[in-house]
């Protein structure tokens, strides 16, 4: 079978590029390659990861820096046609920052930075990046950041809400939405989002640190099935707001 | 040459931990009149243009494109011709 192209940028200050990288290339057996900053083009890929990190050191706000980075531009133009984006953590930071995904990822309510497994309910499964679960299976992934509390204004909230648009949320055990499952103080529970287009996904879990069976879990391995899926197969979800109605 | 302020601050109506655990701070040695603390940012910054208005809107530019993020932030600016 025809091997999916994995390309993870690394800014300055990612640090979980190689995790991505790992997992992509060893665990799942596809082709994978890391893709400089400096570059200015992301060259022949199928799906772009943008890693966790601190990339530029947060300096400013997380992400503000790394998305005036060159190889952005083309990762901007590689999302516009369609291709696949996500990111991760740092790298969800980014995309909101860059503009492809709503909303701001503020300091932690607690302000500690937040370092633990949680649960994630699967809210929509008809992505490309979750077509391998079930609409609310729930996911063990762990979460790593001091910035992840997600925020948007309430008209962008409600087109999320009412699109589908929101992906995974923060849950207990049993997959019931509650205050003390939410780790960061995100707005309705919000752990990732996706794009109108169902193109580029941002989550603050880590499914790269889930992924490998020597850790413990591998729910975040899903996710990386699910893009593997959708490249490799003619199974195309076009519109995944049109799906679910 | 101009010198630019860029006072760059969270929206009134977004959460401000931080500057919440500062007012806590502060009360702990005995201000208790003191409330709303709320913490932002100064970036400075030195222009090399002629006239103020250009420097203004540089500033403003770079206010909107980089130093605030306007989904959670608001930001204001001065801008002061620097005596050679």
């Amino acid at each position: 079978m025809k091997k999916v192209k994995f390309g993870i940028v690394v800014f300055p200050g990612s640090n979980c590029d190689h995790d991505a990288h790992y997992v992509a290339g060893e665990i799942m057996n596809q082709d994978a390659k890391l893709i400089w900053h400096k570059e200015t083009s992301v060259g022949d890929v199928d799906v772009i990861i943008l890693p966790g990190g601190f990339s530029y050191g947060d300096y400013l706000r997380c992400g503000a820096i790394a998305r005036f980075s060159p190889i952005m531009k083309d990762v901007v133009r590689f999302a516009k046609r369609g291709g696949l984006v996500i990111g991760i953590c740092n790298g969800f930071q980014i995309l909101t920052e860059a503009g492809l995904l709503p909303g701001v990822l503020l300091r932690n309510k607690s302000l500690l930075f937040v370092c633990k497994y949680v649960f994630l309910r699967v809210e929509n499964a008809y992505t490309k990046f979750t077509s391998a679960c079930k609409q609310g299976d729930i996911l063990e992934i762990p979460v790593a950041h001091g910035e992840g509390n997600y925020y948007t204004d309430p008209e962008t909230l409600k087109r999320l809400e009412d699109n589908g648009q929101i992906v995974f949320r923060y849950c207990d055990k049993n997959g019931n939405i509650t205050d003390e499952a939410n780790p960061n103080g995100s707005l309705n529970n919000i752990a990732g989002i996706i794009n109108e287009e169902g193109n580029i996904l941002g989550m603050m879990p880590h499914p790269e640190r889930a992924a490998d069976p020597i850790l413990g879990h591998t729910d975040g391995r899903k996710i990386f099935e699910s893009i593997i899926q959708n490249v490799t197969t003619s199974q195309v979800i076009v519109n995944f707001v049109a799906e679910r109605s | 040459m101009f010198h630019a302020k860029v006072y760059v601050t969270l929206k009134k109506t977004i959460l401000d931990p931080q500057g919440k655990a500062v007012e806590d701070g502060i009360h702990s040695f005995g201000y208790d009149y003191v409330t709303n603390v709320r913490i932002g940012k100064l970036i400075e910054m030195d222009i090399d243009v002629s006239n103020k208005e250009e420097a203004e809107k540089i500033v403003r530019e770079i206010s909107e494109k980089l130093l605030a993020n306007v989904v959670m932030e608001t930001f204001n600016f001065t801008v002061e011709e620097v005596k050679e």
